[in-house]
């Protein structure tokens, strides 16, 4: 099966190439990727996963901020930000820790944001991370602007990849975001983490439409449904929608938007208890879909993988965090002067006068008065 | 005798809205999470399960969507408190609350009337993530026909709730998220009404005057006990910043001559700016010191590790009043 028709499925198709138990379905092809690749796959969700866990606990003891856990959703980030290329575009909302991390935004700048340090926005220039947006759906007109620029600039060979939930579908900006790039046929993939939640609100009653992916039919290019929990269904549609972004066929329009069926195991946040809102029968049935099981055994099943492999990517996974932990935790409070500093390109008299008499106030009382609630 | 409870912030905006609600069956409330979560502050807990579907109603994701029909459904009868989930997500609203909640009434030169209560949490002081800590009540103060209210006790922020739910105008309800939970006070079970465009004078005293509101109005009695034996300081919580007390603060100002406003709201813009104006206007042959400005920085609202510097504390409006004192 050619990739690139995965995209011409009826959007209400649900595409997905391994079932849950890891076994490849009926007339599927798995990607073209290579043992490593695989196995780097695995590794970078088992990554995100303890990460996530690992978060979840910082903010618990008090070291960390509000964070918004990613458990169940490893499978589409990673899958989907496998399928970039160095030179593409990952425009994330603000739960993309695993996926930014695929496309080169370190461990400790994710944690460091969620410690309150801007810091944490430190993209590293060579990685073509866009900063996190925590508005709904902001992203998505921001995401056809990056890659409207980049046709307008001649450019070619560039795919600009955009997250959001679904909640973000109700949003007026995802509509005029996505209307914007059916107009100006931009290289977009929109992806949509359907994770069946915002907050405590359930995907029915963010729209009335049988499927997200659908939407795009009014845009005029092309929607797909896939099971979000399936690596590789993600890693293939993402892979045909960016190549198509690039080199879109005779006709063809360039964006796609991608609906990923998911489900999100834990909280919105960690400021959110949702057992308010729904059944934990209901979590059990998603947790059989769990991505990670789902692609060890067929890893396992295709002599990929073993035990021994397992074992030595958890212990190199819980390293790597735990340096993560260590390295952010021990990046000092940024000075309260960087709150001025980035405002504008040059400091205005007004805000520089701001600076002095607030320094001035820290010489004359400390910072522990200053401080003081 | 009237039954009380000990209540929080937070729960005086419940206890107020419920009663609204039980009193007028025109009275819905609309918004993101509002039902069976019962808010991301649980402001509206309980509410879902006592007046259903119908009345408490969780919207799809969408602020222009939540305050754009509510301007509907206002102009057409019914009595809406949209609650947006923080303060910094209206924007996306901004258009429907400048454009349309505004100037309805104007427009439709009276015949359409929005009697609608726009709520949500706003300021700073809980570690959140960026767009959940700002302070922009004077955008709202700036646009015409509408009125602002930003409460600092459980008792008046039930009140106040009271009284903006039954105001013919419509309101916008910032609700001082840092202290939802900070403190209790006893609340009248019975409904009640503290009235809109009241200051209250929350400590008296005739060397000078603070004017502020929200979330500041503890730190400010906190620095007037620091400077205690300095200077005698009143201090006047403005309850509703549009329309402002005038009487009450050039009263203040005429008796004490000498004035400090405390926000958290950036400096450039401030509402700070537009009540030294108010004082120059009617009071200037009173004035005997500059108007001090003890506000937040004219920058992005930082993320939480920098917060505490952003937010003027204790120290920073005790060293503002001797700013004016020293004068």
């Amino acid at each position: 099966m050619p990739v690139t028709s995965i995209l011409d499925r009826e959007p209400d198709d649900r595409f997905r190439i391994l079932d849950e138990d890891g076994e490849v379905v009926d007339g599927a092809s798995v990607p073209d990727l290579s043992d490593e690749e695989f196995v780097e796959m695995y590794r970078m969700m088992k990554l995100a996963r303890h990460f996530d866990q690992r978060a979840v606990s910082l903010q618990r003891q008090g070291r960390m901020g509000t964070y918004p856990p990613l458990s169940g959703q490893e499978g589409a980030q990673v899958g989907s930000a496998m399928a970039l290329d160095d030179d593409d575009w990952l425009i994330p909302s603000y739960r993309e820790h695993a996926a930014t991390l695929v496309h080169g935004l370190p461990l400790e700048q994710t944690l460091l944001l969620w410690m309150g340090n801007e810091h944490g926005n430190d993209v590293p220039e060579d990685a073509n991370v866009f900063t996190a947006a925590v508005p709904i759906a902001s992203q998505v007109p921001h995401a056809t602007g990056l890659a409207w620029a980049s046709k307008l600039k001649d450019e070619t060979g560039k795919g600009f990849l955009c997250y959001f939930g679904d909640g973000a579908t109700s949003e007026g900006d995802f509509h005029e975001g996505l209307n914007f790039a059916g107009v100006f046929d931009t290289p977009n993939v929109f992806f949509c983490n359907n994770n069946q939640w915002a907050i405590s609100v359930p995907r029915e009653r963010q729209t009335a439409s049988e499927t997200i992916a659908q939407k795009a039919t009014a845009y005029g290019f092309d929607g797909v449904q896939i099971d979000g929990m399936d690596p590789l269904a993600v890693y293939a549609t993402t892979e045909a929608a960016l190549e198509k972004a690039k080199n879109p066929g005779e006709g063809e329009r360039r964006p796609t938007l991608v609906e990923a069926v998911q489900y999100r195991f834990g909280a919105h946040t960690t400021a959110d208890d949702p057992s308010v809102y729904r059944e934990e029968a209901e979590v059990e049935k998603w947790r059989a879909k769990d991505p990670i099981p789902r692609l060890e055994k067929f890893l396992r099943a295709t002599g990929r993988l073993d035990d021994g492999d397992v074992e030595r990517i958890e212990e190199a996974v819980e390293e790597r965090v735990a340096d993560a932990i260590e390295a952010a935790e021990s990046t000092p409070r940024p000075d309260p002067r960087e709150m001025f500093e980035n405002v504008y390109e040059e400091m205005t008299p007004r805000l520089e006068r701001q600076l002095a008499e607030f320094e001035e106030l820290r010489e004359t009382y400390g910072d522990e008065e200053i401080l003081e609630d | 005798m009237t039954e009380t409870q000990n209540l929080t912030l937070v729960q005086a905006v419940r206890d107020g809205l419920r009663d609204a609600m039980a009193a007028d069956d025109d009275v819905v409330a609309l918004g993101q999470d509002i039902g069976k979560n019962g808010g991301v502050f649980r402001a509206t807990q309980g509410l879902h399960e006592e007046f259903g579907d119908d009345r408490v109603i969780d919207t799809p994701l969408a602020e222009s969507g939540i305050i754009g029909t509510a301007v509907g459904m206002a102009a057409y009868g019914l009595k809406p408190v949209p609650e947006i989930q923080f303060s910094g997500f209206m924007y996306p609203g901004f258009d429907q609350i400048v454009s349309h909640m505004s100037r309805m009434r104007t427009r439709s030169r009276g015949r359409y009337t929005l009697p609608m209560v726009l709520r949500a949490p706003y300021g700073g002081g809980i570690r959140a993530p960026e767009h959940h800590s700002e302070s922009k009540e004077a955008f709202y103060a700036h646009e015409a026909g509408l009125k602002v209210v930003v409460p600092s006790t459980p008792y008046d922020t039930k009140g106040l709730l009271i009284s903006a739910v039954r105001d013919p105008d419509p309101v916008v309800f910032l609700e001082p998220k840092k202290i939802y939970r900070a403190f209790r006070e006893e609340v009248p079970d019975d409904p009640y009404e503290v009235p809109l465009g009241e200051a209250s004078v929350r400590r008296e005293g005739s060397d000078v005057s603070v004017f502020t509101w929200g979330a500041m109005t503890r730190p400010t009695l906190e620095a007037a006990e620091t400077v205690a034996d300095e200077m005698d300081v009143e201090v006047v919580d403005l309850r509703t910043l549009s329309p402002m007390d005038e009487e009450t603060i050039v009263e203040s100002f005429k008796k004490t001559g000498r004035a400090a406003v405390v926000h958290e709201a950036p400096f450039t813009g401030g509402l700070a700016g537009e009540i030294a104006a108010t004082l120059q206007e009617r009071a200037l042959l009173h004035q005997e010191a500059p108007i001090e400005r003890v506000t937040g920085f004219d920058t992005p609202f930082p993320l939480y590790a920098l917060e505490d510097y952003y937010t003027p504390g204790p120290a920073r409006i005790a060293e503002g009043l001797r700013n004016v004192m020293e004068f």
